[in-house]
């Protein structure tokens, strides 16, 4: 009985529409603003990490220069390539949700995950590249990971300005970590989404989920827009 | 009281409870930890802020202990340094940023704007279950070897030198960050997409205004200091060099870091207990609220000036004085938007018909608490007495008169006030009375004493003192004694109040809004039919209007 | 929230000026302009967010609120950052001399 009188519209109408909400209106804004509030968070959550680098890059020029040297801006070149195309994707996702076409929903989201998975891939290389010396016996030469195994040499920089170089490769851990962290929680939650499309919970009246989880992945995106140039471009290539 | 008997005789079937509603529409404890209710939510998150308040306030006994003698000797400095540190951990992170919003805030504002839940009320069962996760962290930290850096975390000594258990600590206070950003975040939806019809934004009760603002600093603050506290936590646990000056970070940088949102989360504390003072006040003065709109968005310019004036902190720091002075005179705007809402509540009891009721004896507390907690801010916003002035006792009285005497009384006026709402039954109206007045005295006792030893120069967090100190310390300790007698009396009429107390009826105080336009305790899905509002806010000149759920 | 439906012609266009930029981007890291690096650099990542969430994330469609959203989360992070280099620009300067 309890659950009955707590869900008055739950027995009505077995539709997308959650008990609390009038119509499908007001839950579509609802949910619409949560997804822009979250990303409000988002953009202040990273905001910590923009504000650190801004400081130390003004501070340490000549070691983010160094340090930016190293990375491969080839390797970053194709990863913003894929990434912005899974972003195309995801948009041709929510364009076929706005249309009803459910089949194609599926496509396009298999699509976004193939090329968020095939960015994470490259990840995961230039990862091991900087990681995998600093494990075995001695600090093997190239391992930059910071701490006490940190090795400078392949940096080419004076030994005053080594230190500093830590710094550069701190945060390029941090926000590359946190943002590949943001494209593996956000993967699985478009197979999830790719797969209530797979079973028709979807149509041209109702699809928010998808257009939320869409805006959740074009900030993934937007966040690596801005990660490119300044981790991998500094100086003069 | 006469408000009380005169509602009862307006509605004599008000004696019984409603045959169905939130508290009895499911039995077991799958009906409670499974619980999309926004109402049931509240009532879990009331159990766990009270238990961390306890646990905070054992910890804060023990430090008043402590301090009974000049030569510390009851514990070791280094264990000083835990329990004050635990102390200010539990209380900031784990009762005082959530204590308003999450009970009060999660029971009330889908009731007062006439909505059936919050927006989305599984992401708020998820915000509680997110906040006992991160307490659980903590708490283990605390229990495992303890925390000694003071609830700042202040670099490089957190991140290199602590001999505590920093890393769970930070972990803990992180994950609890997003049990913060959650309930925002469900706020600001809420407040924008499902006001009743009618509900316009300038009839919002003010309480639903200073969760507004209050979710704004959630949502745009708390996550900085998350950041802030991972990348303590990866410096400790993997040698990262975000701020260890050994590798030319700057410890300063954390600090501003921190302070951007920890400066602003005092808002968080203090906003909605204005809110639920301009509720009471109006409630009392019988009388509609003076000046609705200056009300409203002076809580709005706390919210957004508060994000400005963050380096106050941080004067002694050896950040740039250049700098300093622009954060000191930016500091003096805060105090306008606070002013403002202290003028229009005075004014609002001006030729009011006012009464003594438990909640009322908790404003009155609140505004004088709070106008001594705000001037003496302005010492320390103000750089040239703050030299002086800063890590010593007059810090920690002044916090102490924001925190405790305006947003715990706030807290517990707004606990009186919506009791019989939220269980259905009354309490104790003696008993409430002299619980007030033993803990605005206990209070004044305890943290008065500490502005003077602050301007004699006592430093804070140090376990021992010079002898000269002792008289005023002792006074302390007696009034923190007083202090907690106070707060014990309240917990245990009110716990017999839920068996033992008269049924409330729906609007015992008499009040305007749609909350007592509902029976008390309100159905599980609020309103038996949607509410239209038709009067602004507070209406006061007229008859409170029939109710909805009967 | 509004059902305004884009044609997919749109999407490849936003798609390929990302592209374009991002080339651009790459090339104008390879000259040395002094402080315009930087500048350029920021401001062609700026470019291609706005191109994101005013196409791809539909703000263009959307109503005024999602915008004062978008515009709060800027202002804030701006305040984050200005008023934390408002130490650290003027940290070095000298307290007794002018």
């Amino acid at each position: 009985m309890s659950e009955v009188s707590s869900r008055p519209g739950a027995a009505a109408s077995p539709g997308p529409l959650q008990h609390h909400f009038a119509d499908l209106k007001q839950q579509k804004a609802a949910a619409s603003l949560g997804m822009w509030v979250f990303i409000a968070q988002e953009v202040l959550f990273f905001g910590g990490l923009f504000a650190t680098y801004t400081v130390y890059r003004m501070t340490y020029p000549e070691a983010f220069s160094a340090g930016s040297q190293h990375l491969s801006w080839k390797i970053g070149f194709f990863n913003t390539l894929v990434l912005i195309a899974s972003s195309l994707t995801m948009a041709m996702g929510v364009h076929s949700a706005a249309l009803g076409r459910a089949k194609r929903i599926v496509a396009w989201l298999l699509a976004t995950i193939f090329l968020g998975s095939l960015f994470l891939g490259v990840k995961y290389f230039e990862y091991e590249e900087k990681i995998a010396p600093c494990f075995g016996l001695g600090a093997g030469p190239g391992c930059l990971v910071p701490g006490e195994r940190f090795d400078a040499s392949v940096l080419h920089v004076a030994v005053d300005m080594a230190p500093q170089t830590q710094i550069f490769y701190s945060l390029y851990f941090a926000m590359t970590g946190l943002h590949a962290l943001h494209m593996i929680i956000g993967i699985p939650i478009i197979l999830w989404i790719a797969h209530a499309a797979w079973r028709g919970r979807y149509s041209a009246e109702w699809h928010t989920p998808v257009e939320i989880v869409g805006l959740y992945w074009h900030f993934v995106d937007i966040i690596w827009i801005f990660l490119f140039p300044l981790l991998y471009l500094i100086g003069t290539h | 009281m006469n408000q009380g008997t005169e509602a009862k005789a307006m509605t004599p079937e008000a004696n019984t409870l409603p045959k169905e509603h939130y508290l009895n529409a499911g039995y077991g404890w799958k009906s409670w930890l499974l619980t999309t209710d926004h109402k049931r939510i509240a009532i879990l998150y009331l159990v766990s802020i009270s238990v961390m308040f306890v646990l905070g306030g054992l910890y804060a006994a023990l430090i008043r202990w402590n301090l009974l003698v000049p030569d510390g000797s009851h514990m070791s400095a280094e264990t000083y340094n835990r329990v004050f540190t635990a102390h200010g951990v539990i209380m900031i992170f784990f009762f005082l940023i959530p204590s308003i919003p999450v009970t009060l805030g999660n029971f009330l504002i889908p009731l007062m704007i006439g909505a059936r839940d919050l927006a989305f009320p599984r992401i708020n069962l998820l915000s509680w279950y997110v906040y006992v996760i991160g307490a659980a962290f903590t708490l283990y930290s605390l229990f495992s070897g303890g925390l000694d850096t003071g609830w700042t975390f202040y670099t490089p000594y957190s991140t290199v030198f602590a001999q505590s258990n920093v890393a769970f600590a930070a972990i803990g206070i992180f994950i609890a960050g997003f049990s913060s950003i959650l309930t925002g975040l469900n706020f600001i939806v809420t407040i924008h997409t499902m006001r009743a019809p009618g509900m316009t934004w300038f009839r919002l009760p003010l309480f639903v205004w200073a969760h507004y603002a209050t979710a704004i600093i959630q949502i745009l603050g708390t996550p900085v200091v998350a950041i802030t506290i991972l990348l303590v936590a990866l410096e400790r646990l993997f040698h990262f060099g975000f701020f260890d000056p050994a590798r030319g970070g700057d410890p300063i940088l954390f600090q501003h870091l921190f302070w951007f949102y920890s400066h602003p989360a005092v808002y968080i504390m203090i906003l909605p207990s204005m809110g639920v003072i301009s509720e009471l006040i109006t409630c009392f003065s019988r009388k509609r609220i003076f000046g609705y709109s200056f009300i409203a968005m002076s809580s709005m310019a706390i919210a957004v000036i508060g994000f400005l004036i963050w380096a106050h902190h941080m004067f002694v720091s050896g950040m740039s004085v250049y700098s300093a002075m622009i954060f000191s005179a930016l500091t003096y705007l805060v105090a306008i938007p606070s002013a403002v809402k202290v003028f229009n509540w005075t004014a609002t009891m001006f030729r009011g018909s006012i009464s003594w009721e438990t909640p009322m004896m908790y404003v009155f507390g609140f505004i004088g608490l709070f106008l001594i907690g705000g001037l003496t801010g302005l010492f320390l916003g103000n750089l040239g007495t703050d030299v002086h002035l800063t890590d010593t006792y007059f810090v920690v009285a002044h916090f102490h008169y924001i925190m405790v005497g305006g947003a715990i009384m706030g807290y517990l006026g707004g606990i009186h006030f919506w009791w019989p709402k939220i269980f259905g039954r009354t309490y104790s109206e003696w008993w409430g009375r002299i619980s007030a007045v033993l803990i605005f005295v206990g209070f004044n006792m305890t943290f008065l004493p500490q502005f003077l030893l602050g301007y004699l120069g006592m430093p804070r967090r140090y376990h021992a003192y010079p002898e000269e100190f002792q008289v005023l310390n002792v006074l302390s300790t007696a009034g923190a004694l007083i202090l907690g007698i106070g707060y014990l009396f309240p917990s245990l009429y009110l716990v017999y109040s839920m068996v033992k107390g008269e049924p409330a009826g729906n609007n015992p105080w008499g009040a305007r809004g749609l909350e007592w336009e509902t029976t008390s305790p309100p159905p599980a899905h609020n309103f038996e039919r949607t509410p239209v509002v038709e009067d602004e806010a507070y209406a006061y000149d007229k008859a409170p209007r029939e109710a909805f759920g009967v | 929230m509004s059902d305004h439906i884009v044609s997919w012609k749109v999407y490849v266009a936003v798609f390929l000026a990302l592209g374009v930029l991002t080339v651009l981007t790459v090339v104008a890291a390879s000259y040395d302009f002094g402080r315009l690096n930087l500048i350029l650099a920021l401001g062609i990542a700026i470019t291609k967010a706005t191109l994101v969430v005013l196409y791809f994330m539909h703000a263009r469609y959307a109503g005024g609120l999602t915008g004062i959203v978008i515009a709060a989360a800027a202002a804030f992070f701006f305040i984050l950052v200005f008023l934390t280099l408002s130490d650290y620009t003027t940290r070095s300067w000298s307290l007794t001399g002018y």
